[in-house]
């Protein structure tokens, strides 16, 4: 098989992704929208059992507002499109010899594949299904972008990236963005739970809990973006003989893990803590966002990159 | 229950006793007071927070205009299309914006700010890691993870040895055990400060030693490492030239593939090796450098910065004698190698020339006549110069780049409005140059390869503090500090736990303590804590 065949699959297979993705995020604001309709009572037990055992998984106290089908059948579905989407991103790795990182349209779509394979094994954790459509959502959306505006067929890597520092910078990079958009989520719910907490979102954990929950997640990811830092200065003092030196993208991470390092300074202060660190949160990942995409496409810097 | 060995926080800490309000009988603040009062302040977590974000948002600037550290040439760029603009970007420093006074001030009271929250709290902390875990509190069963398991007095000191073997400090009070692990945490958190500051100590006055130099090289030619053999030289404000390393380093080729299969990447570069001699201490070896493999030599890091064409043109006189014979780099402007080139010959010919335009590693003709270059390697290589007569200017005493030729004050004779062809010379071959001046010749091409050379002592130092730094940050983040107790009571053995910041694993750890010390009684019921204990314990122990 020929690179470009090798592509084609590849593109198909991520199409596929994308149509699953979509049937899960249907089966996922079913379920939302059932839930919304439980009685307001036994969504109140669930959240007081969750309440007083943080610790245990969110188990359902009987009677509750139980996940319902659909939200199990959007999990499955999650899981199928998932499959498919990580075939899509190893043929692509294929089709250029390489890992599936190099460009702006392999790096959303191995990024949201990491970033769906988070919180796809957070179930392993905790129940996190709650989150179904945002990520399903996320997911449709993001591989939207990335095939309509960012594809462009596999070329060789430049001697620039010819490096084990590609795989480790970039990939811990991704992860640490899963982590933080998995975090994001879960703030977004608090904020909204805070606001107004009826119908769905009465059968939801509590806004603290929540709140514990991203803090975790964002802790996890906090960590792993001050590797990513750290790989990239390390790699930058081997390709350009400096480990630091404000380039465009440099600042943009620079400015990313001082916004979380204040998120984490939030959430233990008084005044703080609650809605105004879950802000913090939400800002951070918009301008992991804004770093991918707008930096990516309009600033000009030394990680020319996107292929575009 | 005692707060004393609980690590020190900013008042506003979420763990920090709520300070009372001031009260309009409490008595005002003199000079010290409020001294104590701006220093509290400055060290409390509101500000690092605030001083955090605002660092974010003093960061955006510069990634917005241009800076003169990563890109100069953007700088020069901004200010000719904006010369109404120049005084407003000088008077913000927004070329410098890292090294600008308001970025400064910024980091320089965040880094005041951490240093009056860590001194007091490293001085705390190494009281506390000799303190004895605290007092047993009378009521075990308000904490975390309260559970009765069947014992009593005589199970403590086996209790003890179970706790201090899953890393606990332990001690007696009456039929307790009072036990306080994960020091580590706080230990971890202010090495972590520590360490931040450290790089801000390193990388300040570090920069100040060290230079860098870069210098073009055609294939054959080689360079010593002194000042005046650079094409240009950065030196740090203490670099002193006596350290310069002594060391020679000759181009013996540049190879470099191009991409021949992928019909979407044709002629993309696959691969930059840069072979070269090395003299040092008076031996010779030979070495490589590659993009992202530096070649280190005495100290210096060597890399392969960029990488183009030198043809090699001779001139001739009408006469037939040589007056100009060298390999002249030209400068790549897009992926095809179309480079540009000047030459100036002052001296030889009957009027000053100058020759301007491009060398087209693979010539193709458009079909407008134009040439361009189809592909990066030297499958047909052609030069296409324009020729200038008259004064080159470089007589006035004013230094000029040899890669502009000022055209002001000259007669174009070949190419453009000149009313001749320009003068288009496939490798090998010579032209007339119009006017009966002489001939130009294409001798030869080699590739050249731009080598910086850089010295920097602040390198290892901050590897090394960022190697603490993410160590110390896992330690902060990830260890849990808490605390445990263990009290014979008629029932049986008491068991709770505390958490000291953000711990959610403590109630498992609690129930696996209980494991392993006794069976428990029957009178516990799994989960059944009441929701306004879990509320409270929620208040003292995010």
């Amino acid at each position: 098989m020929t690179p470009s065949d090798l592509d084609s699959f590849s593109l198909l297979l991520v199409y596929s992704a994308m149509a699953v993705y979509t049937v899960a995020f249907i089966a996922y604001a079913v379920d939302v929208a059932r839930r919304s309709a439980a009685k307001p009572v036994a969504a109140e037990a669930r959240v007081l059992v969750g309440a007083g055992a943080p610790l245990e998984p969110v188990t359902v106290a009987p009677g509750a507002a139980k996940p319902g089908r659909g939200a199990r059948v959007g999990y499955v579905l999650t899981v199928l499109a998932w499959i498919l989407h990580v075939g899509g991103a190893v043929l692509r790795g294929l089709a250029g010899g390489r890992v599936p990182w190099a460009n702006m349209y392999e790096f959303a779509l191995t990024g949201v594949a990491v970033i769906l394979g988070v919180f796809i094994l957070s179930r392993l954790w905790r129940d996190l299904n709650f989150l179904g459509v945002f990520m399903s959502g996320l997911a449709t959306v993001c591989l939207g972008v990335a095939t309509l505006n960012f594809y462009v067929p596999p070329t060789p890597l430049p001697p620039a990236l010819q490096t084990y520092w590609l795989v480790i910078h970039v990939f811990v990079a991704t992860l640490a963005t899963g982590f933080f958009a998995l975090g994001s989520g879960l703030s977004i719910l608090q904020l909204i739970k805070e606001r107004r907490d009826s119908g769905f979102l009465r059968s939801l954990p509590s806004g603290v809990q929540l709140e514990d929950l991203a803090y975790r997640v964002s802790v996890v990811g906090f960590i792993f973006w001050t590797f990513t830092l750290i790989a990239g200065a390390i790699w930058a003092e081997h390709a350009w003989g400096r480990y630091w030196g404000w380039d465009t993208k440099e600042v943009w991470t620079f400015i990313i893990w001082v916004i979380y390092a204040g998120y984490i300074h939030a959430r233990a202060t008084r005044g703080w803590r609650g809605s105004r660190s879950a802000w913090l949160q939400i800002v951070g990942l918009t301008a992991i966002l804004f770093n991918f995409t707008v930096v990516n496409l309009f600033f000009k810097g030394l990680h020319a990159y996107s292929g575009l | 229950m005692s707060r004393s060995s609980d690590p020190l926080r900013p008042g506003d800490h979420i763990d920090s006793p709520e300070a009372p309000a001031w009260q309009p009988g409490d008595p005002k603040l003199g000079v010290r007071g409020w001294a104590r009062f701006l220093w509290r302040q400055l060290t409390s977590m509101r500000t690092a927070i605030v001083l955090l974000l605002l660092l974010a948002i003093a960061a955006v600037p510069g990634s917005l205009v241009p800076q003169r550290s990563s890109d100069p040439n953007g700088v020069i760029q901004v200010r000719q299309n904006n010369p109404g603009m120049v005084w407003l970007y000088d008077a913000l420093s927004l070329h410098d914006v890292y090294t600008s006074p308001w970025f400064s001030a910024i980091y320089i009271l965040l880094f005041t700010s951490l240093v009056g929250c860590v001194i007091p709290r490293l001085t705390h902390h190494w009281k506390a890691m000799r303190a004895l875990p605290p007092r047993t509190p009378a009521r075990l069963s308000r904490l975390v993870g309260f559970q009765t398991v069947a014992g009593d007095a005589s199970d403590l000191e086996r209790a003890e040895r179970v706790l201090r073997k899953l890393g606990y400090r332990t001690t007696r009070y009456g039929d307790s055990v009072s036990a306080e692990r994960g020091y580590l945490r706080e230990t971890g958190n202010l090495l972590f400060h520590i360490s931040m500051l450290a790089l801000l100590l390193v990388v300040g006055p570090g920069s100040g030693f060290g230079y860098s130099g870069q210098r073009l090289l055609v294939e054959g030619t080689g360079f010593a490492n002194t000042l005046s053999s650079y094409d240009s030289f950065d030196a740090a404000r203490w670099f002193d030239e006596d350290e310069i390393e002594p060391f020679a380093v000759a181009l013996d080729d540049l190879e470099v593939v191009y991409e021949t299969d992928n019909p979407n990447a044709i002629g993309a570069p696959l691969d930059f090796t840069a072979n070269v001699s090395v003299t040092e201490d008076g031996a010779e070896r030979d070495a490589q450098i590659k993009v992202n493999e530096p070649l280190s030599v005495a100290g210096a890091d060597l890399y392969l910065i960029s990488n183009g064409y030198a043809p090699r043109i001779s001139v001739r006189d009408a006469s037939g004698q040589v007056v100009y014979d060298q390999y002249t780099p030209f400068l790549a402007q897009d992926d095809q190698m179309t480079s540009l080139g000047v030459i100036k010959l002052p001296d030889g010919l009957e009027e000053q020339l100058g020759l301007r335009g491009f060398f087209y590693p693979t010539a193709v003709t458009l079909e407008t006549g134009a040439l361009a270059s189809a592909y990066p390697d030297l499958a047909a290589p052609v030069l296409s110069l324009q020729a200038f007569t008259g004064d080159l200017g470089l007589d006035a005493g004013i230094p000029r780049s040899v890669y502009a030729l000022q055209t002001d004050g000259m007669t174009q004779i070949a190419g453009g409005d000149s009313g001749a062809a320009s003068l288009t010379i496939p490798l090998g071959q010579s032209i007339d140059i119009p006017g009966g001046l002489g001939t130009i010749t294409f001798e030869d091409v080699r590739r050249y390869g731009v080598i910086d050379v850089k010295v920097d002592q602040t390198q290892e130092p901050v590897l090394w503090i960022t190697v603490v730094l993410v160590v110390s940050l896992l330690a902060s983040l990830l260890i849990p500090r808490r605390r445990m107790w263990v009290k014979a009571t008629p029932a049986g053995l008491e068991l709770a736990g505390l958490a000291r910041g953000e711990d959610p694993t403590l109630e498992r750890a609690v129930d696996d303590l209980g494991k392993r010390i006794g069976q428990p009684a029957p009178a516990r019921e799994a989960g059944a804590v009441d929701p306004a204990a879990a509320g409270r314990e929620r208040r003292m122990d995010p």
